[in-house]
């Protein structure tokens, strides 16, 4: 099979959640681009698995690219990073409805990191 | 052109285009039923690649439980339903921003693997799969479960609800986390 295409695949989506990331206003939907560049990154470990692993095939496994010179690495790693993508929703949208209780919006550009004292007075 | 061609061309179009639907939609819930869409695909392509297990737990996790999450946050935010015009900001500096990300490194992985034929990979199994972490990489798997008990025990933290609601006598300035008053 031909890896560029799943390559220039992964690529492209992280493109498109870099892009949403920084245009959308709305904190939920930032969480949603960055799941897109996250699965970008899945995917682009997975496809590593494949071509690497043929590439590296009788190369002798020195001690740094021991687990490369088996099989599978790159679907662990993928693995790894779906948990971490769990538990990254799972912090972020405790803390988006949190800050929906405090201030009835969930707008980034709206979000003042210094309005400790307003809150106080307010 | 092989099968396995076709079917990552395929699937990697239907990524791409509700990925850039999910970025572009202007409802809401709407973005969160393309990334279904898109996570389904990504799932089709790992199994192309002979990565089954991570199909299966995208599948799982991902469309069963992340998107569940981020559409409950939407419900939970009161967001309108219908289509709304302030979602994003001027289209210009982030288009060439992700853009110039996706293209340099689409012409990057393009330039390092070239239209080179690899041999399809064995399917991988779940057997192989559970060799490495519970071999390989049993250190970074133990750490892993530590993050998601902290990240549990942080979200339950986080959403208290006595931490913005502060009915504010403001003679008394109790900011910890630990002594609400």
């Amino acid at each position: 099979m031909h890896v560029t295409i799943p390559y220039v695949v992964g690529a492209a989506l992280f493109g498109l959640g870099v892009y949403g990331v920084v245009r959308r206003r709305n904190a939920i939907l930032v969480l949603m681009a960055v799941e897109l560049m996250l699965n970008a990154v899945n995917l682009i470990l997975v496809t590593a698995d494949v071509s690497l692993r043929s590439a590296l095939r009788g190369v002798p496994g020195e001690a740094w690219s021991m687990p490369n010179s088996q099989a599978g690495s790159g679907g662990v790693f993928a693995l790894f990073v779906i948990v971490l993508a769990a538990a990254e929703v799972g912090v972020g949208l405790a803390i988006i409805l949190q800050y929906y209780r405090m201030r009835k919006a969930v707008a980034l550009d709206e979000v003042r990191l210094d309005a400790d004292e307003e809150r106080v007075d307010g | 052109m092989t099968v396995a061609d076709l079917l990552l061309l395929a699937l990697g179009a239907v990524a791409v285009g509700s990925g850039a639907l999910v970025v572009t939609s202007t409802h809401l819930v709407r973005s969160g039923l393309y990334l279904v869409i898109s996570l389904g695909a990504l799932a089709g392509l790992y199994l192309v690649l002979g990565a089954e297990l991570v199909a299966w737990v995208q599948i799982l996790v991902y469309v069963g439980a992340v998107v569940v999450l981020l559409l409950f946050a939407v419900m939970l935010t009161r967001a309108p339903i219908g289509p709304s015009a302030d979602l994003d900001r001027p289209a210009g500096p982030s288009a060439l921003i992700g853009g110039g990300v996706g293209l340099g490194l689409a012409a990057l992985f393009a330039d390092a693997f070239r239209w080179i034929e690899y041999p399809a990979p064995p399917p991988g199994t779940a057997e192989v799969v559970g060799k490495q972490v519970f071999g390989t990489w049993v250190l970074p798997f133990e750490v892993l479960s530590i993050l998601l008990l902290a990240a549990l025990v942080g979200a339950i933290v986080l959403s208290r609800p006595d931490i913005g609601a502060r009915p504010a006598p403001p003679a008394e300035p109790a900011e910890t986390e630990e002594a609400p008053a």
